[in-house]
């Protein structure tokens, strides 16, 4: 297992959430939109200019800029990187 | 579900139900299929945050009222709309009463978080229903949930329904009828350090601060999530409060434990556990869904361009070509009405009152309601089948370079066609400052009511130009309007709006296609409220305005002397060294100030100024143009001025609508005035470039 920044994640790949880290305002209102602890995030594309990022949670889509999502911190394992 | 139902109440007091839930959970659709077209919709004293009330009227003539609450995912208080929902369902709205059932309307295929709503309503405790939407959907992906166990697990009602066939509305109006009793006690748990040192909180909140016991916990688990800066702000003058949070949140920090998100964590953490013996999920293979196909192509990097680019093309291309039978019916309209007073009343200042200042003002605006309601059509169709979200998408990286935001792309599209709708949609942005610079950037987007003055310059600059000419010029025009939007925006970004983190949260909602009543629906009201404005805003400004181009009058002199001997005319000779430089006259000077009320009056004024008989027939207006000019001889519009007064057109802030809109979206004087202060400064400083630039490099 190894710990990254969502962003760093490719498309099609899993992580769960490890940590969010603070950002004020921005990280409460990722915590109420499911991301905590334990949760599998899914990336499913970036914008067709790289950012922002479509991720998948609890069954929905989400979109965040790389700059937020490499506030959330996901554990994935070692062997698809 | 039965446990949650008592007797029906025995007295007959009017009861409230308010309707929650999280956006894109179809709670407009239920909203519209309960009330069916009795719904008013106004302001709640105060915030600009639309109130919306309905009616639900049963077979035996009872009434019930319904009040939609705005769409939120939660009842914190970091955006205008949660802090109403959250007023609302506490009682502390003014003129609101609090409502004695709340329905919330939940997305069947996203339990999960919608749910997270439902169980914050329930810890204030007032009784709620859930109706379980989009049942539809949850079948087709091959998924089963337990209605009943899930019913019971709550503590609370629960309806399965498809709102936009109808399905499961007759029985959430049966239940609304039926009393229902809240939760007796909280379903949840935080870990038990934390609720013995919450309890001591509530005691405070309850017992010296007069807050009701049952509002305690809820406004206690929102304070111990914010930090220091955020709770001073909120908690003034309670300097006890502040100390018993703070000491929680070192104790909490002692213990290893997170006080921004322990609330947050535990509640999800329960909904899991609910939801896991609930929702009964087909095993196997990962489907992809009609969504995930279309999002591949939507947002492809060629063809996601293709696509928005095709749509926008289309949604103008409609706005300028289907609007103009309508229009053109609505000018007739205007004609006729003002011919048929004439007839009827007797010559003299009210009747020119009536026909030249009320008539001619308000159909001056009026006109371009076709054009607004093909705007609202396109959006509310773009926004509630999800299109607009992937719209954001693709474009938050580019409006990100200008530190605007993707969700800035609405308020700015709506602008071309008017800045006040566009002004009003600024507020799906949270972020104060985000939304602050869309608001003040916005009516820098060409409106539609520019048209008529590129127009009647265009053809006196170049006569009888033809059609990709005509074309050519309103492109450059529009053009500048967005570089000097992109442009302004990151000047305030970098200055005034300094703020460190953007904040770009977007759901991307499943596409679903919307039903017909509901955009037409939303359509009529954006129209209403177009309506309004020229019924109140613009009658009084029309009546103004013509006051001063006809006072104090001068009977014996022809119509154009005396307008130069009026208010406006005066007004306009006193502007002239100002404006002189830019190539304007005096007489352009009263279109200019006209046309501060509002952009398009400057044609209707400048035919009273040139003394046309015939308004409305821009080909006399161009010959007056032609022939105008300075004392000394020199033509008064050469291709020079022309292009001058078009770009103070596209720059300026003329419009005393968009004035009144920022002011109550900004709640202050202060941004309206500093907008108007700016963009009019902007115009004055770049018309003076082109025009003295243009006159040293050897045009005239």
């Amino acid at each position: 297992m190894k710990k990254v920044p969502l962003n760093e994640l490719k498309v099609g790949q899993t992580g769960v959430v490890e940590e969010v880290r603070d950002q004020g305002f921005l990280s409460q209102r990722l915590l109420e939109m499911g991301i905590i602890r334990g949760t599998p995030i899914e990336v499913i594309r970036f914008a067709p200019m790289g950012d922002p990022i479509d991720i998948k949670i609890r069954g929905y889509h989400l979109s965040l800029r790389g700059e937020e999502a490499n506030g959330i911190i996901v554990s994935i394992s070692d062997d698809v990187n | 579900m039965p446990e949650a139902l008592v007797n029906p109440p025995t007295e007959q007091k009017a009861i409230i139900v308010a309707l929650a839930g999280n956006p894109n959970s179809g709670k407009t659709t239920v909203f519209n299929a309960l009330t069916k077209l009795r719904q008013k919709v106004g302001n709640y004293s105060g915030v600009t945050v639309e109130k919306k009330l309905g009616r639900i009227i049963y077979a035996d003539n009872r009434e019930i009222d319904v009040l939609d609450l705005p769409g939120t995912y939660s009842l914190d208080v970091r955006s205008p709309d949660e802090k109403v929902a959250r007023d609302v369902l506490l009682g502390q709205m003014r003129n609101t009463p609090r409502p004695d059932i709340v329905i919330c309307v939940v997305d069947a295929t996203n339990l999960e978080r919608n749910l997270y709503l439902f169980s914050q309503i329930q810890d204030l405790g007032l009784p709620v229903i859930i109706y379980l939407n989009m049942m539809d959907e949850v079948e087709k992906q091959g998924k089963k949930i337990d209605v009943i166990k899930l019913s019971q697990s709550l503590h609370a009602p629960v309806i399965e329904g498809v709102a936009i066939h109808g399905k499961g509305i007759e029985e959430l109006k049966n239940m609304i009828s039926l009393a229902i009793a809240p939760a007796d006690r909280r379903l949840w748990r935080m870990p038990e350090q934390v609720e013995s040192r919450i309890e001591q909180l509530m005691i405070l909140l309850w017992r010296e601060e007069g807050m009701a016991k049952s509002d305690t916990f809820s406004e206690a688990i929102i304070l111990l999530s914010k930090e220091e800066r955020v709770l001073k702000e909120m908690l003034k003058g309670r300097p006890k409060v502040i100390d018993c949070v703070r000491g929680i949140q070192t104790d909490l920090t002692e213990w290893g434990i997170n006080w921004r998100s322990v609330a947050i964590e535990s509640r999800y953490d329960w909904l899991s556990k609910v939801l896991k013996g609930v929702v009964l999920e087909k095993s196997g293979k990962k489907e992809i869904t009609v969504t995930d196909r279309i999002d591949a192509i939507v947002t492809h990097k060629i063809w996601g361009w293709l696509i928005f680019f095709g749509l926008m093309a289309l949604m103008f291309y409609s706005i300028f070509t289907f609007a103009t039978i309508p229009m053109d019916w609505i000018d007739s309209f205007f004609s006729l009405l003002s011919g048929w007073v004439k007839q009827w009343m007797p010559p003299g200042d009210v009747r020119d009152l009536v026909t030249g200042g009320v008539i001619a003002g308000v159909g001056a605006v009026v006109i371009f309601l076709p054009q607004i309601l093909i705007l609202f059509f396109f959006i509310g169709l773009l926004q509630d089948t999800g299109y607009m979200a992937r719209a954001a998408f693709i474009m938050d990286r580019l409006m990100s370079k200008a530190g605007l935001h993707g969700k800035s792309f609405i308020p700015m599209l709506s602008s071309f066609a008017c800045a006040i709708p566009g002004v009003m949609a600024a507020r799906a942005i949270e972020s104060p400052k985000d939304r602050l610079t869309t608001i003040l950037v916005a009516p820098l987007m060409s409106c539609s009511a520019r048209l008529p003055v590129y127009t009647i310059i265009i053809a006196v600059l170049i006569p009888g130009a033809i059609a990709w000419q005509k074309a050519g010029i309103m492109l450059g025009l529009y053009l500048a309007g967005i570089i000097g939007a992109f442009a302004m925006a990151w000047v305030f970004k970098k200055t005034l709006l300094r703020s460190e983190t953007p904040v770009f949260i977007m759901e991307l909602p499943p596409y679903r296609w919307p039903p017909f009543k509901d955009v037409m629906l939303h359509m009529w009201e954006r129209a209403l409220i177009f309506l309004r404005r020229a019924g109140t805003v613009i009658f009084a400004l029309s009546i103004i305005l013509w006051g001063l181009m006809t006072y104090p009058k001068h009977d014996h002199l022809d119509p154009g002397e005396a307008l130069k001997h009026s208010f406006a005319g005066q007004a306009g000779l006193l502007i002239e060294p100002v404006i002189k430089p830019l190539g304007f006259d005096w007489r352009v000077g009263i279109g200019l100030i006209g046309s501060f009320a509002a952009r398009e009056v400057f044609v209707s004024t400048m035919n009273i100024v040139f003394n046309i008989e015939n308004e409305g027939e821009g080909d006399h207006l161009r010959e007056a143009f032609q022939n105008a000019t300075w004392p000394d001889g020199r033509a008064l519009f050469t291709p020079l001025s022309c292009i001058s007064l078009m770009i103070f057109f596209v720059f300026a802030m003329q419009c005393i609508s968009t004035v009144a809109v920022v002011r109550r979206e900004t709640n202050s004087w202060k941004w309206p005035l500093f907008q108007i202060f700016y963009m009019t400064g902007l115009a004055y400083v770049i018309s003076l470039l082109v025009y003295q630039g243009g006159l040293l490099l050897g045009f005239h």
